[in-house]
């Protein structure tokens, strides 16, 4: 165990190095550059710009620069957001995506597994029926089509929750919903395949057969082994939840870090941009690993070397 | 798991909790996200909307018309020949109790020219003598450059030439004064709200990311009493939707076009708290006149005489625009601005006939370039078919993302290319010198060193009239003479805002939004407005 964390660690920073490297290629290859405006500066102030940004540099010190202080834990200025570095901004707007993401993922698995459990146990019948119509419904409908309807239902017709912003209480309800709604369906699909498998294996018979309650039956042993591809899921929907909340954001004018992630792309906003990569990547590589680690320690038929 | 998934929940809930503010006695729409609030460095609207809330400079631009009042200088002399202003400061503080002394408009003014601040509005100054060499670096002798604090409360400034314009320009935000010691002191943090120091009618109270910026009426302000808030919020996102969401649930109380999406305009146009004003803005496309066939300027005239933008302005825009017969936008005092000939099919094929192309045969690849963008692309739609139908002419549709359209138009890399200008001042001169053969905005290749010298000349002529009169002339020599670009609309202001809330949101030719001026009426916001009021006002 011990070895394979090692291991995987390692093997992260060669990773990492790749992600960035490419990513400061594509971005510089984009036409156009952080300073270009509207309006024209005159060619002696935009020198002085691209100095001061050491623009002007070759693109190979560039890179060490940059690598230089990200090894500092310093990821530079933000090219269009004068006063700020791109340190601070992740810092205001990381946190609120976080929430919100977190919040998502807690109404989807709060919904998603025990409709999931129940349609198993039901199987086939008018309740599982109608569990698996809403949950393929919550899949195809696209969260930039819930999110309005929502706003026009709870902010315009009955009057009873804001239609955008962040800070208070009942600013997040909406949005998490919005966002929770399709992981929230494709959970309890997950839950109720991996419940009908296990239901019909021998431990579970065993577990009946010693005269265990139903209760114990499903909600102990049952659902260990259930939830197995639920947790396989929970990485990439926690990494889906987190990158894709630009949408809600969007819908919700959430000051998340979403919008950092697609806007400093298009403004050219090269330490930004790169900024959000390594964050979302690094985000992404702990997840897949967190889920190889919680794998081992629900299934003891998953060893780790 | 339930425990752990429930012990989750509730951390993330209750840290999401986060304590609630005092509501504010007005809250607006600011616009995108201020890349900058340092004055010396702003250069676009939400910036400078702030710049002028946090700051005040030596004259303040009228909330209504935006003819230039005294700001921290209470009167001022002109020497008879138009190169001197000697401006006498009143007795003001900043906000940590410092007196305002004309030496900091000698810093900040100096601070604007420096070239390693790359400010980018720094040509507002430009009229000053030596400020234009000092900036582009050919002098470096600081002492050298037209104005001085003849003691703390005399500010003298000496210019290269007269310019009618130059109490507009002292109210620019580029031109603000800012606080030294501060600067010093902090550097590049000194905007953070804990360090800021101020002298305009408010001070910062909060800048939240992408959410709002909280001003607070500044208690040491010389005119405070003429304060009529006490906490302000400026939201700042550029999310049309979600703001027009947020002033019919009456979170804002003001916004501006952005917060109006285009597809609900025929609706709002019916509503009492819809207003629609001229603006100082207008929409044209360029020439690129290096390449053909738009070298030829009877291709550019065909192409100018063959359009109807009345088609654009009824059925794609809506709102009450006006099509554009000139570049520059009708109300500025003093000046009548020229006036194209209406939509000629016959002259416009004679003319494209004479260049060569008879009913459009042979006339050879032609793009026209926006910036992607629904309402760009619907306009562009419009025009093609006009050409096409009209001159048997075919050009195509190309959108670029933003930075990729500004490279293309800057390298002259296109053939019709979409644009906008909003002027900086109110004067014909900042919609006519853009296209001398030196400046940056130019962007269509036209050069021309008569039409230079007619700019210079009209700036050194002191007589208002036959100073009008030049540039009028300038304004028609790229218009009617060498149609180097094809003016299609200009912009109005879309605002959003009850008047019987509020006093002194009257909109200006700017769109400046005067937080000094607005007084609430009634003390009730925040209530949802009623958003069948449009179609029971209709019927």
């Amino acid at each position: 165990m011990g070895a394979f964390l090692l291991r995987r660690l390692l093997a992260t920073i060669p990773l990492l190095l790749a992600i960035l490297a490419l990513s400061f290629l594509f971005m510089r290859s984009a036409p156009g550059g952080p300073f270009d405006s509207e309006r024209s500066v005159p060619p002696q102030v935009e020198q002085s710009l691209r100095a001061k940004y050491h623009l002007d540099e070759p693109l190979h010190t560039q890179f060490l620069r940059y690598m230089g202080g990200v090894l500092h834990g310093d990821l530079g200025p933000s090219f269009k957001y004068q006063s700020r570095t791109v340190n601070e901004i992740i810092a205001q707007a990381f946190p609120v995506s976080l929430t919100l993401g977190a919040l998502g993922l807690a109404i989807s698995l709060v919904i998603g597994i025990p409709a999931g459990v129940f349609g198993a146990v039901y199987r086939n019948r008018p309740a599982d029926y109608g569990i698996m119509s809403l949950s393929l419904l919550g899949i195809s409908i696209p969260n930039f089509v819930i999110g309005p309807l929502l706003i026009i239902v709870f902010c315009f017709t009955l009057g009873w929750l804001p239609a955008g912003g962040w800070g208070a209480v009942n600013q997040m309800i909406l949005p998490a919903i919005t966002l929770g709604a399709l992981r929230a369906a494709y959970i309890a699909r997950l839950m109720r395949a991996g419940m009908l498998e296990v239901i019909h294996q021998d431990f579970i018979r065993t577990a009946r057969a010693k005269g265990l309650p139903e209760r114990t039956v499903i909600g102990k042993h049952g659902l260990r082994v259930g939830i197995l591809p639920v947790v396989t899921y929970l990485a990439p929907a926690t990494a889906s939840i987190l990158v894709g909340s630009i949408v809600v954001e969007r819908i919700f004018d959430i000051p998340g870090l979403g919008t950092f992630f697609v806007n400093s792309a298009l403004n050219r906003d090269y330490t930004m941009a790169m900024g959000t990569v390594l964050l979302y990547s690094t985000i992404l590589i702990t997840l897949n690993l967190l889920v190889d680690v919680l794998y081992a320690a629900l299934d003891p038929r998953v060893e780790l070397r | 798991m339930t425990r752990v998934l429930l012990t989750l929940f509730l951390t993330v809930f209750i840290s999401a909790c986060s304590r609630e503010s005092r509501p504010p006695d007005f809250a607006y729409l600011l616009g995108a996200e201020p890349e900058t609030i340092d004055p010396t460095l702003c250069s676009g609207q939400p910036e400078g909307r702030v710049a002028r809330t946090l700051f005040e400079g030596l004259t303040v631009n009228d909330p209504v018309d935006l003819h230039p009042t005294p700001g921290i200088a209470r009167s001022w002399d002109i020497t008879p020949d138009g190169l001197v202003y000697t401006f006498h400061l009143r007795t003001a503080t900043w906000s940590d109790g410092h007196p305002v002394t004309a030496r900091d408009f000698v810093f900040a003014w100096q601070r604007l020219l420096e070239p390693k601040n790359a400010a980018r509005y720094a040509n507002m100054l430009y009229p000053v003598a030596n400020a234009e060499a000092y900036n582009k670096g050919t002098i470096s002798d600081a002492t050298l450059l037209g104005f001085k604090a003849e003691d703390d409360s005399t500010f003298v400034v000496t210019l290269k030439s007269p310019c009618a314009y130059f109490l507009d320009l002292c109210a620019f935000y580029t031109l603000l004064p800012v606080p030294e010691q501060t600067i010093e002191r902090y550097g590049d943090a000194w905007t953070k709200p804990n360090h800021i120091v101020t002298n305009g009618p408010f001070l910062l109270g909060e800048w939240i990311l992408n959410r709002h910026i909280r001003f607070l009426k500044n208690p040491r302000y010389w005119d405070a009493e003429h304060v009529y808030l006490n906490v302000a919020d400026a939201y700042t996102s550029d999310n049309i939707n979600a703001n027009f969401n947020l002033y019919m649930t009456g979170v804002l109380d003001w916004l501006d076009s952005g917060g109006v999406p285009l597809f609900i305009v025929p609706e709002l146009k019916n509503r009492p708290d819809f207003h629609v004003a001229p603006y100082f803005n207008t929409y044209f496309y360029r020439f690129n006149v290096t390449r053909p066939p738009f070298n030829d300027v009877r291709v550019r005239k065909a192409f100018f005489l063959a359009m109807e933008p009345s088609a654009i302005t009824e059925y794609v825009l809506r709102a009450g625009q006006q099509p554009a017969h000139s570049l520059i936008p009708p109300g500025i005092p003093g000046y009548t601005e020229t006036q194209l000939p209406k939509r000629n099919l016959e002259e416009a094929r004679r003319l494209l006939a004479d260049a060569g192309y008879p009913g459009g045969q042979g006339f050879p690849k032609a793009e026209v370039l926006f910036n992607t963008s629904e309402a760009h692309k619907q306009i562009a739609e419009v025009l093609q078919s006009q050409w096409k139908e009209g001159l048997g002419v075919k050009v195509d549709l190309v959108n670029q993302e933003w930075k990729v359209y500004l490279n293309s138009v800057q390298s002259l890399d296109y053939w019709m290319a979409r644009g906008g200008w909003i002027g900086d001042y109110l004067d014909p001169n900042t919609f006519l010198d853009m296209w001398t053969s030196q400046n940056g905005n130019n962007r269509t290749g036209f050069a021309d060193p008569e039409y230079d010298a007619l700019i210079e000349r009209a700036s050194r002529t002191l007589d208002p009239s036959e100073r009008m009169h030049l540039l009028n002339e300038a304004e028609s020599w790229i218009l009617n003479k060498d149609m180097i670009i094809l003016p299609i609309y200009y912009y109005v202001v879309m605002n959003l805002y009850d008047t019987q809330d509020f006093e002194g949101l009257t909109p200006n030719l700017q769109n400046q939004i005067v937080l000094k001026a607005v007084k609430p009426l009634r003390g009730h916001r925040g209530k949802p407005r009623d958003i069948h009021a449009p179609v029971t006002a209709a019927s």
